[in-house]
């Protein structure tokens, strides 16, 4: 029997290194004869370059070079690529202004990179930059999206500084739906912007070795190959045969380490020009702050019609989306693809229409972050339907079930471009419902009302679609690369077994989980199976870990790879039992020949791949298999989050009284990784509602939370004890059966807290939900029920 | 961080001296605040006087009717000392909710004080509690100590040595923090002491100051009734992406009764 298999609650195995300080992080590899590099960052938010004097930096102590744009571009470098091509409404691409590494023409953010100074020391580098002489001419600032087109351009080839006006749906249906309403529910919503906040501050090394003309890059990478791709194909113009990039333990990433940045490029870069020595560069957080790609930033305008019964007849959304100054690797597709398609939630809403027009604006650039897109549709959708639902008097958790797609309806064709394969909605509906006591929250609310106290309770019946899949279908969609993942699994002499997986995890727990995944599905020892990540040096050719693709595509590819290895395997063992192939079976690690007790274990199997001299003629010697998996289809993740909270109308304090959570991830591969991660997704989903929240000065554009003492992280008392149970209904298209739960609780939780706020008050208010404007919509609140 | 001369002198003189032949000398205390303003190059001292070898700077202790707390005390000993928790345990409560552990450890009384933060928890102590700041060369009366935004009567190079609390009848401290910081968006002390109430407002304005308003109510009726019907002007407070004037003057209202009722 396998020691620990599939379903069992295991402690994490990299915890061990983490917790006891024996992770290796970029910023822990130090190269022989490294240098360091220093990026010189606009102090302004826009402005056209006169000049940049590096002539006094070139000359101080400890300066190995300083680069510029001009630099660059006389080398022909490119621009860093965005590689999702959205075709707008009347079916011209996006616009697509050049994002070069180091700026040539203009700074167009505060943050952005106007010089690299490379030196013996760090310090010595930041000395050099201070002597940096720069001759600029500043331009207005554009930071309000909603004025983004009346406002002075930002690229030349982007007029109005429009990147899309993008739709999706049928515009004239959702009129028609709406002229037979009964009743319309409108909202205007902001999704407020977020800085990504991965606890390790982004760092790259770049290194160019002049004997074999092979660049090794280590950087805190959530994909090594794509990184690979865009550096060797787009940016650099190399032979991805030469260049090696190792992406080692990662301290989080939430999307913000998918992308591929200025700073990784030019380290590369910089290491041949100046001869060879390595560059390493770490971000501090303040640079974090300033130039990790954030997340959300939207506008909404949105509405929803209801016939007399209370049934969803259409919706219509109106999104103004933040891009900032240049397009981030995948940032058009997160307000499109990744948002609008999921705007018919788990209803039965029958056309929806959604319109997007994405901006660019004098900020750092926007790009996928934890459910990137999700969370602003779940927001979207959850708080139109609890809206409704007051305001037609209609018990929201009933307004839903009424709404739900029911299982028999799956597999379900959305109006808005998804099939969802199954789900099963109600089963979590109820199940929240008992667990938070639905029923009684009369009583608690009234037990609150008498301590001087507002009580509200919120729902949040999410879905969201993970494994973005399949290639050709996001392919047509504008994709610029497939979304299938690779694994190879190989035995070694001794039975040991190492698994190349192209998924990359930074926090994600693979060590553990896709150990347990090979031990179940090979009937081997867990403590055999060593999982091998993020390095293009040691693994096939993979597409990394975000939008919870890893298990169900990249859990998926491993499981084809055993699967071929016990097909191998059979014709070894039928050749050492003397059987025929057709009749022998493999279950718990063992070959047995059907209807006999002859058996071979996987481990002996194993050892005669490679020690053949007893062996089936024409079968290959060895045991190393390799498979790619392309999934036919997105998974979908749903599940009902309801929290309750108690709101001081004193001080305007809303403290999370109750919060439960039902996710139906499919089968569940590690309960305690699975719950680890809806706890932080939560934890996420909540800081965004409650208290973070990215503020540029409207006229300048300077960044004013550009640290934690401005920048509100959630911290652990924030938040109740979370209570989240799972329902299953097994994603019927991947060979385990699973969805993915890494966003979910980031794209839940959310509309359930804001919904449980608004509730308490009575009154609308955006997020996130500061302790002023909950106690000034408490007083209104109070004033009004005092008249 | 640019370089600088590091010194580690064992007595006040001696840094007193120190501080006087430097181009340009700066003590340093926990370092919780001048170590990060040295890295984000925002200062260039020629000198650097690490205080931590001072042994007359150090501990807590009682002397007549005051406890006197030394310079280089860190948030958690203040916190933890029985002489505090007995006499003012409103300055241990204070004192456990400044910043984290780490924080707690590192960061000094003298160097809270010194730098006069507008949302520090301590000057709130300092004015509210009636304390006296002694230094190297004089004694300052809280009231006089904190004189604007990061500005405080302490002359170039004067170090504080101590701060004595007169130990009052009763006192209590109540802080709403910001919830990026924690620093207080607005905490207030009240005490009521032999020679009258006071009540300190810190992180609300731009330096700590006095609700004499309140302190009139409560002398003739300690209680929160008497406050009841009271609200802080918003004129002059400060406004910021966390708070408006308005809210950190209706907060001060919400903070004083609360503060009272810790007090008992
Ligand atoms: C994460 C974090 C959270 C915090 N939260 C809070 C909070 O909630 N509430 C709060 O009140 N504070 C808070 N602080 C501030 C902290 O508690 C310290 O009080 C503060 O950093 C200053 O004390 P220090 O000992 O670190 O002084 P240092 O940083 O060493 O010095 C500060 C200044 O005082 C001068 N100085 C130091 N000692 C003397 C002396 N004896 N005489 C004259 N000048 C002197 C120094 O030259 C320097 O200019 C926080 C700090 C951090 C880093």
């Amino acid at each position: 029997m396998p020691d620990s298999g599939v379903g069992d609650r295991l402690a994490r195995r990299e915890d061990k290194r983490f917790l006891t300080g024996k992770g290796r992080y970029t910023d822990d590899i130090n190269r022989h004869g490294q240098a360091y590099a220093y990026f010189l960052r606009s102090p302004v938010a826009h402005a056209r370059l006169k000049s940049v004097d590096t002539a006094a930096a070139e000359s101080a102590p400890g300066v190995i070079a300083v680069f510029t744009g001009k630099d660059m571009e006389a080398d022909g470098v490119g621009s860093l690529p965005c590689g999702w091509v959205v075709t707008d409404r009347h079916g011209n691409p996006h616009k697509a202004p050049p994002h070069f590494p180091l700026v040539r023409d203009k700074a167009r953010y505060v943050g952005d990179h106007v010089a690299m100074v490379i030196a013996e020391s760090l310090g010595q580098a930041k000395d050099a930059a201070d002597l940096i002489e720069l001759d600029f001419e500043e331009l207005p600032a554009v930071v309000d999206i909603m004025k983004a087109r009346g406002s002075g351009q930002i690229h030349d080839d982007a007029p109005e500084n429009l990147c899309y006006d993008w739709e999706l749906g049928d515009s004239a249906a959702v009129d028609e739906a709406f002229a037979k309403a009964a009743h319309v529910t409108k909202l205007d919503l902001v999704n407020n912007r977020l800085v990504p906040n991965a606890m390790e501050p982004r760092a790259a090394i770049g290194e160019w070795d002049p004997g074999t003309e092979e660049y090794t890059v280590y950087s805190t990478s959530q994909n090594p190959h794509l990184l690979r791709l865009i550096l060797c194909a787009f940016v650099l113009n190399l032979p991805e045969s030469k260049v090696r990039v190792i992406a080692p333990d990662v301290g989080g990433g939430f999307g913000s380490k998918i992308f591929a940045y200025a700073e990784e490029t030019a380290c590369t870069w910089a290491s041949k020009k100046i001869g060879g020595r390595p560059v390493k560069w770490t971000a501090d957080r303040g640079e974090a702050f300033l130039s990790d790609a954030h997340g959300r930033d939207h506008v909404t305008h949105c509405e929803l019609a209801l016939d007399a019964d209370g049934r969803f007849l259409g919706m219509k959304v109106d999104t103004t989306a933040n891009m900032g100054a240049y397009l981030s690797s995948f940032a058009t597709s997160v307000p499109t693809y990744l948002y609008a398609t999921l705007l018919a939630g788990q209803y039965t809403t029958p056309v929806i229409y959604a319109n997007v027009k994405a901006v660019f604006t004098n900020t750092a650039p926007v790009d996928a972050y934890r459910g990137a897109g999700r969370p602003e549709a779940t927001y979207v959708v959850e708080r139109l339907v609890e809206v409704e639902a007051r305001e037609t008097g209609k018990d929201p958790a009933e307004l839903r079930r009424l709404n739900f797609i029911k299982p028999d309806q799956f597999p379900y064709q959305t109006p808005v471009a998804l099939q969802y394969d199954i789900g099963d909605y109600e089963p979590s509906l109820d199940k929240a419902l008992e667990m938070i006591d639905y029923k009684g929250f009369g009583q608690r609310k009234a037990e609150s009302e008498a301590k001087g106290k507002l009580r509200g309770i919120g729902l949040s019946a999410y879905i969201e679609a993970c494994g973005i899949a399949p290639s050709a279908v996001v392919g047509s969609l504008g994709a610029g690369v497939g979304l299938w993942e690779s694994a190879t699994v190989r035995f070694n002499a001794t039975g040991t077994v190492s698994v190349m997986t192209g998924s990359h995890s930074h926090g994600q727990g693979h060590e553990t989980t896709f150990a347990q995944v090979v031990a179940e599905k090979l009937g081997i020892p867990y403590d055999n199976v060593e999982i091998v990540h993020g390095d293009t040096g040691r693994i096939p050719m993979g597409m990394g870990t975000y939008g919870s693709r890893s298990l169900a595509v990249g859990g998926s590819a491993i499981v084809k790879a055993c699967d071929k290895i016990i097909e191998k395997s059979k014709k070894i063992a039928a050749h050492l039992m003397e059987a025929s192939e057709a009749d022998i079976e493999f279950k718990d690690g063992q070959f047995t020949v059907a209807g006999t007790d002859k058996s071979k274990a996987m481990a002996e199997i194993a050892f005669t791949a490679y020690v053949p001299h007893n062996y089936p003629e024409g079968v290959e010697p060895g045991l190393d298999e390799t498979a790619f998996y392309d999934p036919l289809n997105f998974t979908y993740p749903a599940g009902v989050h309801v929290a309750e909270v108690e709101i001081d109308p004193d001080t305007g304090i809303t403290t999370i009284a109750d919060w439960v959570a039902v996710d139906d991830f499919g089968n569940v591969i590690n309960p305690l990784i699975v719950e680890g991660q809806v706890h932080g997704g939560i934890a996420q989903g909540v800081g965004q509602a409650l208290i973070e929240n990215t503020v540029y000065d409207r006229e300048t554009g300077q960044l004013l939370t550009g640290s934690y003492m401005d920048y509100a992280m959630p911290r652990a008392d924030n938040f109740p004890s979370f209570r989240v149970e799972t329902t299953v209904s097994a994603c019927t298209h991947n060979p385990l059966g699973v969805k993915g739960c890494g966003e979910a609780g980031a794209i839940a939780a959310p509309a359930a807290l804001m919904n449980a706020i608004t509730d308490a008050l009575g009154v609308e208010i955006d997020m996130p939900a500061t302790p002023e404007k909950v106690w000034r919509a408490a007083q209104s609140r109070l004033q009004q029920a005092a008249e | 961080m640019y370089d600088f001369n590091y010194h580690r002198p064992s007595s006040l003189e001696e840094a007193a001296k120190i501080l006087a032949g430097a181009e340009e000398g700066i003590p340093l205390a926990g370092g919780h605040t001048l170590l990060p303003t040295l890295k984000q190059r925002l200062a260039q001292p020629s000198d650097v006087v690490d205080l931590s070898g001072i042994a007359e700077l150090k501990g807590i202790s009682e002397a007549g009717n005051a406890v006197v707390v030394g310079a280089m005390t860190p948030h958690a000993e203040v916190n933890r000392s029985q002489v505090v928790r007995s006499r003012i345990p409103a300055l241990a409560h204070m004192a456990s909710d400044i910043g984290d552990s780490q924080v707690r450890h590192r960061g000094t009384i003298g160097g809270s004080i010194a730098n006069a933060d507008p949302s520090a928890d301590y000057p709130a102590a300092v004015v509210g509690l009636a304390a006296t700041v002694k230094t190297n060369k004089r004694e300052i009366a809280g009231d006089d100590f904190f004189t604007g935004l990061f500005e405080t009567a302490l002359e170039e190079h004067e170090l504080v040595v101590s701060v004595s609390f007169p130990v009052p009848e009763k006192a209590g401290y109540a802080k709403f923090a910001n919830p990026a910081s924690r620093y207080p968006m607005v905490g207030v002390m009240v005490a009521k002491a032999a020679d009258g109430v006071r009540v300190a407002v810190t992180g609300a304005g731009p330096s700590v100051f006095r609700w004499t308003e309140a302190e009139q109510a409560l002398a003739s009726n300690w209680s929160a009734d008497a406050i009841a019907g009271l609200s802080h002007s918003p004129d002059g407070l400060n406004s910021d992406i966390h708070a408006s004037a308005e809210y950190r003057a209706h907060l001060i209202g919400v903070m004083a009764k609360r503060a009272l009722a810790a007090a008992g």
